[in-house]
């Protein structure tokens, strides 16, 4: 114990050389702001090394070779891919050409990357549901219960409305459902401004009711299940003009829909609202200082839904990639079954809420996710079975020691405000 | 004279980009108060670290009783008898005042278990021996600024400090507080214990110091003994020339009412009535300050003026328009600027860049942001011709706000107000905190605004602030307008009528 209140003080000297000597002139802040530069990508990188460490210590508890489990995930990963050059050609779409290729895009690395991709997708969504209010300041752990709800309604028009133009059923599911999400997003938005209450407890209780809503309406004599097998707790099935077009691999084996380029795209939404929008302005005025932001006349109510339903509509989102891509189908085993959410959360705080960083967090998740999983990888090299939970284990140690990252540098700001 | 307790020697301490402290030479004698005074950045606080062991000085001896020491850590400073007692209080608020000064070197029981009823007696022996109030056995989250304070020192002197070093001791304090404080000051002197007490408030170094040595830019300008200092004099050496105290301006020309407060009457949070029923207007082209003891409702009024609280009664208006009940951003749109108290609460957005928060409002007018979008290139350019404008140092557009000292942080808070043209500029205690050269600076600001044309309330605690800038001065008291005075009111009238004496002014 002693010496606690010693090393408090020399602990805020030697982080914020600034703070106490008064008034520091711009190089020493240049300097500092590069140093924090620096260590935004350091931190992240350094946690996942060390995520990677300690998983492999774990391999070799049981008995295996860490190295070798490791490059059989990674060839699980599909990631591989990038790195098997050859002489391929490929046919240039509503032509009859062959163009070279350095790429084989018809491999099994090349299937096991798009199913990585299609993984990632929802992934960088959800992480962006999660870095979006986090801008205004608010935990949004509802992530999960938002992407249900884009889920649900994205199967229901998915397979309802048959008769309607292809891209006009398409546009209208994920319009439609994205929606839906942001309407349920904003809940603990509105909770937030009007009561106060926590958005941590409500977004957890609205996840169970969008969890336990989806149960029932899909479930056995749900409302919504499945019209043609009665004996079946499943949903209906989207119908073929409501399916994101296939890109890339077997369109009826889970190849990539489009639904990639959604999450890119949203990235780039992501970057351009937070950074060069008056919307992103006031809500990240609001998320550093809401009584600053009211004082001059930024209205913290507005911000907080008007962000939260973003965020919300992020996450919906990420659900209507998911069924209208590859799942086509929803119903109470694959509603319990769905962590989607919660790995999100994981990517935005490793990729620190910004846009590059979420989407390399999103592609490390999804990735480790799919090299694990028992279809991929070589089962000779390590049980599956354990593997799944090796993939639990590494992204508990980031979310960990992410986490404690989190409290240094909130506990920093706070330092902060209190000095000069 | 007797020798010197302790002695700094030619000390500097050099950051990447400034020279924080240059050859500086400082003494304290046995049982002296010592002030150090400079203007925010001038180098005090890095000097006493050094002397508290948290920075090592680039060259320069630090000598205890004739002898050399060497401080590599707050450990060592303690243990050679210096304590200090920081701006911002080290104390863990769950726990009690006892728990607090005994923490690190705990009086135990059996080799392992606190001794919890030896801290009690112990800290009250001490607290009563220098006249030190504080119950041993209360919650540190429950005491007042005041009271932790006086725990901070009893902490040091537990520690066995002899040395005790006191960083901008009132900056956190009531003007009440701060008169308890000097009488323990005087109390601790009595009893041989020396004192370095840092400031940059020239009244209350004139006050309690023996000696006073001035910083300017990391060096020593001189080393005076306080009896027959003068604030001018000191001033003076502050900042290098000659300051202004007082402020000059010609006559006020009034002309047609723009903030108009008509019986308003403003609840606090705990819904009690804070403002009963208030009356007054503010015309163009005159300053009319709102004086008093803190917490007659000053604040509850302007947050009601800047629509941050809404009145139970009443009307305001500006510029003839009613905005009683208006949001925030409505009173701006009317012609409202508003100088919060408390920047770093309501003024700044400290992570925010400096470009930034100078553009906190106009970022929705063309030509900054245009459809939704923001125009980086014009925030910057706006930014840079407003950090010229106002004299803005230690950083550029780029720069946190939180990295500013207070007095630069302050002159960014005006200027985003002044340049947004208001009809009525409320500034609220908007020298809280500054030092003389910044207060000069933001005193010229408001009579240049009053000059312009503009309503200009000012609420202040300092007497001596409302006189040298008011037109006119109401006296708040409990809520209630206490009486009206020209700007040639004295003190004591003032006073009178802040304590709730019957006033021979026209009351309102």
């Amino acid at each position: 114990m002693s010496g606690r209140s010693d090393e408090l003080v020399s602990e805020e000297a030697g982080e914020q050389p600034q703070a106490p000597v008064e008034g520091i002139p711009p190089v020493g802040t240049a300097l500092l702001t590069r140093a924090r530069g620096v260590y935004r990508v350091v931190g992240p990188v350094g946690t996942t090394v060390l995520a990677f460490f300690l998983g492999g210590l774990v391999v070799l508890v049981t008995g295996d070779n860490p190295l070798r489990v490791y490059h059989a995930i990674f060839n699980g990963t599909g990631l591989n891919w990038l790195f098997h050059f050859g002489s391929y050609s490929i046919r240039v779409p509503f032509t009859t050409h062959h163009v070279w290729f350095w790429w084989d895009t018809g491999s099994v690395a090349a299937f096991n990357l798009q199913q990585t991709l299609l993984l990632t997708t929802p992934i960088v969504l959800t992480g962006l549901a999660v870095a979006f209010a986090f801008r205004v300041g608010l935990f949004n752990i509802g992530g999960q219960g938002q992407y249900f709800v884009g889920a649900y309604v994205a199967v229901w028009i998915g397979s309802s409305f048959a008769h309607l133009q292809p891209l006009v059923h398409v546009l209208l599911a994920v319009v439609v459902a994205t929606l839906a999400g942001a309407a349920y997003g904003s809940i603990p938005g509105l909770l937030k401004a009007t009561t106060g209450a926590h958005e941590v407890i409500t977004t957890i209780m609205l996840n169970w009711i969008a969890f336990w809503v989806g149960s029932y309406l899909f479930g056995q004599a749900g409302p919504l299940q499945i019209s043609t097998q009665s004996g079946v707790p499943e949903s209906n099935v989207v119908v073929a003009g409501a399916k994101l077009p296939v890109f890339w691999g077997p369109k009826e084996l889970q190849g990539l829909s489009i639904g990639v380029f959604v999450a890119l795209a949203m990235l780039v939404v992501y970057w351009v609202v937070v950074r060069r929008t008056t919307l992103g302005f006031e809500i990240r005025a609001v998320g550093f200082n809401p009584e600053a932001a009211r004082t001059s006349g930024i209205s913290v109510t507005r911000n907080y839904v008007l962000a939260m339903a973003i965020a919300g509509g992020f996450a919906g989102l990420a659900g209507v990639c998911d069924i209208l891509g590859w799942q086509f189908q929803i119903g109470p085993s694959e509603i319990q079954a769905s962590q989607i959410g919660f790995i999100g959360l994981a990517a935005a705080l490793l990729g620190r809420n910004s846009a590059v960083g979420v989407g390399f967090a999103s592609l490390l998740f999804g990735a480790l996710i799919n090299g694990t999983s028992g279809r991929q990888l070589d089962s000779s090299i390590f049980p599956p079975e354990l593997a799944g939970n090796l993939t639990i284990v590494i992204q508990g140690l980031v979310v960990l020691f992410v986490g404690l990252d989190l409290a240094g540098v909130l506990g920093g700001l706070r330092r902060r405000r209190r000095s000069t | 004279m007797a020798a010197p307790v302790l002695e700094l020697h030619g000390i500097t301490k050099r950051f990447p980009g400034v020279l924080a402290n240059d050859d500086v030479s400082f003494d304290l004698r046995p049982g002296e108060v010592h002030a150090l005074l400079g203007e925010n950045g001038a180098g005090k606080s890095t000097l006493m670290n050094i002397l508290y062991g948290l920075y090592r000085p680039d060259a320069g001896e630090i000598r205890l009783r004739g002898a050399p020491i060497e401080l590599g850590s707050t450990r060592a400073a303690i243990e050679h008898g210096i304590g200090m007692v920081h701006q911002h209080f080290m104390l863990i608020p769950v726990m009690t005042v006892a728990e607090n000064v005994v923490l690190a070197s705990e009086p135990r029981q059996a080799g392992v278990f606190l001794d919890y009823d030896a801290a009690v007696r112990r800290v009250r022996e001490l607290s009563e021996r220098y006249g030190l109030l504080v119950d041993p056995t209360a919650l540190v989250r429950n005491i007042s600024v005041g009271q932790q304070q006086r725990v901070e020192i009893v902490k040091a002197l537990y520690r066995g400090a002899d040395v005790l070093i006191l960083d901008e001791p009132t900056a956190v304090l009531t003007p009440q507080e701060a008169r308890e404080l000097f009488e323990v000051v005087r109390s601790l002197k009595s009893r041989g214990t020396s004192i370095v007490f840092i400031s940059h408030k020239l009244n209350e170094v004139l006050e309690v110091a023996d000696r006073i040595t001035v910083l300017r830019r990391g060096r020593v300008v001189g080393t005076i003994p306080a009896a027959g200092a003068t604030e001018e004099g000191l001033a003076r050496l502050m900042v290098g020339r000659d300051v202004l105290l007082r402020v000059d301006k010609l006559p006020a020309r009034p002309q047609a009412p723009l903030l108009r407060v008509e019986g308003l009457r403003v609840e606090d949070d705990r819904g009690l009535e804070a403002v009963r029923g208030v009356s007054f207007e503010v015309r163009a082209g005159e300053i009319v300050a709102i004086a008093g003891v803190d917490a007659n409702g000053q604040s509850e009024l302007v947050e009601a003026i800047a629509g941050l609280r809404t009145p139970t009664a009443g009307r305001v208006e500006i510029d003839g328009v009613d905005t009683t009940r208006d949001s925030p951003r409505r009173k701006l749109d009317a012609g409202l600027g508003h100088i919060p108290e408390d920047r770093h609460l309501r003024g700044l957005v400290l992570p925010f860049s400096l470009a930034e928060n100078l553009s906190l409002q106009e970022y929705r007018h063309r030509p900054v942001s245009r459809f939704g979008f923001l125009s980086l290139r014009r925030i910057a350019a706006r930014a840079e011709r407003l950090l010229r404008e106002f004299d803005v140092r230690g950083g550029g557009a780029d720069t946190p706000a939180g990295a500013l000292s207070g007095g630069n942080q302050q002159k960014v808070v005006i200027a985003r107000e002044v340049d947004a043209r208001p009809k009525v500029l409320v500034a609220a205690q908007p020298t809280r905190g500054l030092d003389v050269g910044a207060i000069e600076f933001v005193h010229r600001r408001l009579v240049e605004q009053r000059d312009a044309g503009r309503a200009v309330l000012l609420v202040s605690l300092e007497l001596e602030e409302v006189r040298s800038l008011a037109d006119r001065i109401l006296v708040i008291y409990e809520g209630r307008i206490a009486g009206e005075f020209g700007p040639d009111a004295t003190e004591t009238e003032l006073g009178l009528a802040m304590t709730g004496g019957t006033s021979g002014a026209e009351a309102a």
